[in-house]
């Protein structure tokens, strides 16, 4: 028989989806105003690896001479981006969900078997309830990079107000640094975000929306119970 | 059209309670999802704003940007707050140049006959000559000076703080006005100042770099320095000084860019 299993909570969802586009924006205008200083590469022994970024990356995305127009976004949207993050952190303390998301001291073991799992390495996945393990450790670490970005976003917007968030990171280019490679790692998680979610299917995909799963429950064995008694009789 | 001997409350089936929640969320989903679409074509395509004292910006953008000016400006601006200093040696050689807007080569320019002129009320304007203004009590600084495009390079200027010039000169009035405003001698590039910044510590009218008189190219004989703003402030070759209770014109603001760039 079929039942409604109640899965994420509406403030979760609605935090969730908001993120997304937010989140899409400040990317993009983080890359307008990265533009106009684009020293970064990955290079180890004198050989560049990755250059961020290459033109033709640029110009497919338009970036070009958009430096005033990037801050312009950024520094609107931050606004969302904070308040969303800072609702969502404090509902899921508040509400004590924090449970069902922080990883315990079983979720780094666990991470790797239902990793060995996804690569198909390990047959079975081990048991868990709204989150495995790895999920754990991901939902855990990107609401962390999260505030890691408004931090290191605040130590390069206002360094000289928030010289003691500035010297947290490290200084002026540690925190530039730390901030576009918390935006690389967004990007990484994104990537994978979308391969779990394609393969674990559009149940999955739909509760996030909905907030609940249709589960198959055995029917209620106590009525049988009686019946059974009463045939003894 | 009563129906008595029906139940009017009725349990729903399972399968009515999935496709009723089901209807409800992803409803309520594409709802907003083509709600947010809509709000950010309109952002994106929204014009630009009727060019002023700032202009180039979206219109929507700008108000934005003015408002966040306000947050920081009263919530968390404070005098107090000193941009970090360096060790001498830590001093770039070679203090890069990036822009000659406002003081190109090939405009003639005669530093020893340039005098700073101050608009005072009445249009009254105080001329000081370079030697006046080393007379007063020199101040260094030895900062990491920052760019709106993300470079910055350890710099070491002296000069007279803003703050003491307006002291010695007797412009303390002037000075409870909110703005600065501040040109080159051909008019061809312009900064606004709020007043608190430009009467922070740390802000100078600076006539050395690295302990020798300011090259032409960046900014000859007298140049601002004002560390809690971007380089896009910080104007070269200063011909007139004003005040105002309103925004001057910023030659940076006017191409979309934040009028008040603090840091």
């Amino acid at each position: 028989m079929k039942a409604i299993k109640e899965k994420h909570s509406l403030a979760m969802r609605w935090c969730h989806w908001v993120n997304f586009p937010i989140l899409t924006i400040m990317i993009w205008s983080g890359m307008l105003i990265y533009w106009a200083n684009d020293i970064y590469s990955i290079t180890i022994f004198g050989h560049t690896f990755v250059k961020f970024f290459p033109d033709w990356f640029y110009k497919t995305l338009g970036i070009p001479q958009r430096l005033a127009e990037g801050m312009a976004f950024h520094f609107l949207f931050m606004w969302f981006f904070t308040l969303n993050g800072i609702f969502y952190i404090l509902y899921t303390i508040i509400s004590g969900e924090w449970r069902e998301l922080v990883p315990k001291r079983s979720s780094f073991k666990e991470a790797w078997l239902v990793l060995l799992h996804d690569l198909h390495i390990r047959k079975t996945a081990p048991p868990q309830n709204k989150y495995n393990g790895a999920q754990r450790i991901a939902y855990t670490a990107i609401i962390i990079m999260g505030v890691g970005s408004v931090i290191t976003g605040l130590a390069i917007y206002k360094p000289v107000q928030f010289y003691y968030l500035t010297w947290l990171c490290g200084g002026y280019h540690l925190a530039r640094i730390f901030h576009f490679a918390l935006t690389i790692g967004y990007v990484l998680f994104f990537l994978i975000h979308i391969v779990q979610v394609i393969l674990a299917g559009w149940k999955n995909f739909s509760s996030v929306i909905s907030g609940f799963e249709v589960v198959n429950e055995e029917p209620k064995p106590a009525i049988q119970t009686v019946n059974d008694d009463e045939d003894a009789q | 059209m009563k129906t008595p001997n029906k139940k009017i409350k009725k349990e729903l089936t399972i399968e009515q309670k999935i496709n009723r929640r089901n209807f409800i969320s992803f409803g309520a989903f594409t709802v907003f999802a083509m709600g947010a679409f809509e709000g950010w074509r309109w952002l994106y395509k929204s014009p630009n704003e009727t060019a002023g004292i700032t202009a180039e910006a979206h219109r929507p953008l700008r108000k934005a940007l003015n408002k966040t000016e306000l947050f920081f400006k009263r919530l968390v601006f404070n005098e107090n707050h000193l941009v970090k200093t360096y060790p001498k040696e830590m001093a770039a050689k070679r203090v890069r140049y990036n822009s000659d807007i406002g003081i190109e080569a090939k405009n003639k320019f005669d530093p020893a006959s340039w005098k700073l002129q101050v608009v005072k009320k009445g249009g009254e304007i105080l001329q000081v000559s370079i030697d006046e203004i080393k007379a007063l009590p020199k101040t260094e600084i030895i900062y990491d000076f920052k760019c709106v495009e993300g470079w910055d390079q350890v710099q070491h200027w002296a000069g007279v703080k803003f703050s003491d010039f307006i002291k010695h000169y007797q412009l303390d009035d002037y000075a409870k006005m909110d703005y600065v405003g501040m040109e080159t001698p051909d008019k061809g590039y312009y900064v606004g100042i709020d007043m608190p910044s430009a009467m922070h510590p740390q802000t100078l009218l600076a006539y050395e770099v690295n302990d020798k008189p300011i090259p032409l190219d960046h900014g000859a004989p007298l140049r601002l320095i004002i560390p809690v703003k971007y380089g896009i402030k910080n104007l070269k070759r200063i011909g007139t000084i004003t005040f105002s209770n309103t925004r001057p014109h910023d030659y940076w603001a006017e191409q979309g860019y934040d009028y008040y760039s603090g840091l």
